[in-house]
């Protein structure tokens, strides 16, 4: 019974991941019908933005060790530890959260200026042409990174309270042996909250109804004399926006490199396909089913009888899936059906 | 007129016989430049200049790793070319390298990026060879990309010097005669480690391992499960945990109820950083089992990659083939010469990268050809000192270099951005020595047909 509750958390853990990069690539796919494959790149730089604040907030007087002669080492003292003492300790100590201060609106122009530059000039090319011009775009971003800031991972640590594990086990009466990472915990709650944001601001603004009426039918809302693109633009930055918040809430769990975007890409663009393409409440039901599907495939005891099945198992449920829903979970009708 | 000859030998003969005598006395050195006058692949001939093929992950998760041993090689190309300090030039013994390029050419060098992935390593190898005219391949630092281009250098006849690569196949069954590995092995680790786990941790533990999924994850999963074992530990586990999976949250939960009291990690890179620090955040390292305080081991480590671990590695003990805060005479003098080039202190794979080069480079000069037959045997059996790790053995019998080794725990206290690992115990190489014949394989001919 612990090892299937631990289980079930690792994959809500991590089909929240999933579902908060699915959910902006289903954004922009139902909007814009663009098929975003710079969407994990806008993960990974968010992930950035926090590595990026971190090195603000810890920039430091370098005390030189004079025991080496043959290059310069040196031991950091931070200049908010100095002018502030322990107040500039607990900005340190908080900068991933802090971080997402400075994420929001450098994802926010980072969004415009990509569908402005960019993605604009694809709306109505195959989706073929959208994926090159799109997997082009995250590779030239994977290398600017890669050259500002190395190929090695950059540790995020969490705020020293949230450092270690919760008892969950009491919790659910299930003795003191089970605990999980309290920022784990944490990841969940925020990815929960940040969908159920987008979802409120889709369902309940008049902004997001004019968005959802254009996702319908674009030609009609612009024979209503509403500038739809403008606010799919808006949308698209709102996707990027999620993308790099969600990186930055990542960066504790997983010390973000150059490379992060791409390894949760592939698996995003499966969940989406799994969900429904267009489908916001497929995407993010999907990212939590394939997350709590792979931890689960991931047990020994299910290896032990499927050898290397956790290598393949989201590949095989989505091919089921689609075998018996070919428009996915949720999918439309009509949405990339030709 | 007399025809009757004086008797003894008249002054023509004398000169004849002379000369006769003075060629032979002359043929060995007369002909040992162009002794080797066979035909080999990209042999140099009369060209003032030769070319080594550096073939190191430039892109991909290594990529860091990569530049510094690149960074390494054309520190050694410099020394080679008399350029520069000298660095090792000045404490590798017994050594015939004078700073005069090799065999009087200049060095010069081609690159290549293994990406970290056989096919493409082999694929830039192959160019290099083909394409750019090396005569040897050197670099990598994955234990994949060794075993696939040291299978391809032995195809074509040229020989492979290895980067980073710690499997105990690349020298045991997978081993050629054309490929040598300077770096230590799971197995030696495993030597090594062992009675520093003994001392530390006790003979009465249970160990849970999650090891990556390729074949150095193997051989090392087996050479610690060995070790420990003989010292009377229990293995509760073995996990083999998919290459790159980032998220090991799955794979370390199980570990919390599985009466395990230790987790080794046969992980590397960024598979390493990931792991050591979810295993921390699982709160591994405060965890108590069977009564004993949970303890975390990662075999393999190294400094560069510990970097991205942050303090998960604090107090993590582990081994390493070599590290920049030795003292000897020869670290000493690479550190110097690498820190004042590059203003950083050089990595495990940097250092072993360099050796390799300068070694090969010796190995010609004894040879006194480029012949890769003739510079294999120099090789084989090569007996040397003043590299950074104490007197060391090319073993003839599989191209493995015995060495002291290193047990090393990330610092705690470290002095500065440098200073991760602490050395706890340098191991003899007595203590990690084998007999070559356990991991089976066989290095196959000298000659290879072109």
């Amino acid at each position: 019974m612990d090892a299937i509750f631990i289980q079930i958390l690792n994959g809500l853990d991590k089909g929240a991941a999933y579902a908060l990069i699915a959910l902006g690539l289903t954004l922009v796919f139902g909007t814009l019908g663009i098929v975003n494959f710079a969407h994990g790149a806008l993960f990974m730089l968010g992930a950035f933005c926090a590595v990026t604040f971190q090195k603000l907030v810890t920039l430091s007087v370098k005390v030189r060790d004079e025991g080496i002669t043959a290059f310069v080492a040196y031991k950091e003292q931070p200049y908010l530890e100095t002018w502030f003492g322990d107040t500039g300790r607990i900005i340190i100590d908080y900068s991933v959260p802090l971080s997402i201060m400075l994420a929001i609106p450098f994802m926010l122009l980072v969004g415009y200026v990509m569908e402005r530059g960019l993605i604009k000039h694809f709306y109505k090319r195959p989706h073929a042409e959208q994926i090159l011009v799109t997997f082009g775009l995250a590779i030239v971003i994977q290398e600017i990174i890669k050259a500002y800031f190395g190929a090695n991972p950059i540790p995020q640590p969490a705020p020293e309270i949230l450092a270690g594990s919760a008892n969950v086990g009491s919790w659910v009466g299930l003795g003191n042996n089970l605990v999980y990472p309290w920022w784990r915990l944490i990841y969940l709650c925020f990815s929960g909250a940040v969908i159920f944001a987008v979802f409120a601001f889709l369902q309940f603004t008049t902004y997001g109804m004019v968005v959802r009426a254009g996702m319908r039918d674009r030609e009609t809302v612009g024979i209503l004399g509403i500038n739809i693109e403008r606010r799919f633009t808006i949308v698209f930055a709102i996707a990027a926006v999620v993308a790099g918040v969600a990186g930055v809430m990542y960066t504790p769990i997983l010390p973000p490199d150059y490379h992060l975007g791409m390894e949760f890409l592939v698996l995003s663009f499966v969940v989406v396909v799994v969900g429904g393409m267009g489908s916001l409440g497929g995407a993010v039901f999907a990212g939590f089913l394939l997350g709590v599907v792979q931890s689960f495939a991931s047990m020994n005891e299910v290896k032990e009888i499927f050898p290397g099945i956790d290598q393949i198992i989201l590949y095989l449920v989505a091919v089921v899936i689609l075998l018996v829903l070919p428009r996915g979970l949720m999918g439309r009708a009509g949405v990339m059906d030709d | 007129m007399s025809d009757i000859k004086k008797p003894g030998m008249s002054r023509r003969g004398l000169l004849k016989a002379g000369a006769v005598g003075g060629l032979v006395a002359a043929t060995p050195s007369f002909f040992i430049k162009d002794a080797w006058a066979q035909e080999f692949r990209n042999n140099p001939k009369n060209s003032g200049e030769l070319k080594l093929g550096f073939n190191v992950p430039q892109s991909g998760p290594y990529a860091d790793e990569g530049a510094d041993e690149l960074r390494a090689y054309m520190l050694a190309v410099k020394h080679l070319n008399g350029e520069g300090d000298g660095g090792m030039l000045n404490t590798f013994k017994p050594s015939m390298l004078t700073g005069n390029g090799v065999l009087g050419k200049k060095v010069t060098y081609s690159t290549g990026d293994t990406q970290t992935k056989s096919d493409a390593a082999r694929a830039s190898a192959k160019r290099m060879i083909e394409k750019d005219g090396v005569l040897m391949v050197t670099g990598g630092s994955s234990s994949g990309v060794a075993i696939a281009v040291q299978s391809l250098c032995q195809e074509q006849g040229i020989i492979f010097m290895a980067g980073l690569t710690h499997s105990n196949d690349t020298t045991g069954k997978d081993k050629r005669r054309y490929g040598f590995r300077h770096f230590f092995n799971a197995y030696m680790s495993g030597a090594a480690l062992a009675p520093v786990l003994n001392k530390e941790y006790g003979s009465d533990r249970r160990a849970y391992h999650l090891t990556a999924d390729y074949t150095w994850g193997w051989t090392q999963e087996e050479s610690i499960k060995n070790s420990t074992e003989a010292l009377g530990w229990e293995t509760v586990n073995t996990v083999k945990t998919p290459v790159g999976a980032g998220d090991f949250s799955q794979y370390i939960t199980p570990v919390l109820n599985s009466g395990a009291d230790v987790l080794i990690l046969n992980h590397y890179g960024k598979d390493m950083v990931n792991s050591l620090s979810q295993a921390v955040q699982f709160g591994l390292r405060e965890k108590q089992a069977n009564g004993k305080n949970f303890e975390i081991v990662v075999p393999l480590f190294s400094r560069l990659m510990a970097q991205g671990a942050g303090d998960a590695i604090k107090g993590i003990l582990g081994t390493t083939n070599w590290n920049w805060s030795l003292q000897d005479e020869g670290s000493q003098a690479f550190v110097q010469s690498f820190g004042a080039e590059y203003g950083a202190p050089p990595s495990m794979a940097a250092h072993t990268c360099y050796v390799q080069t300068l070694l090969y480079a010796n190995a010609c000069e004894m040879a006194g050809t480029f012949y890769p037959p003739e510079v294999i045997k120099q090789l084989e059996g090569f007996n040397f000192d003043g590299m950074g790790n104490g007197p060391t053995l090319y073993r003839a019998e599989d191209h493995q270099c015995f060495k002291d080794v290193l047990v090393v725990r990330g610092n705690e206290n470290p002095s500065s951005q440098f200073d991760l690992l602490k050395v706890v115990d340098i191991t003899p190489r007595a203590q990690v020595e084998y007999d070559w014949t356990i991991f089976g394989g066989s290095l196959g001919p000298y000659e290879v047909k072109m």
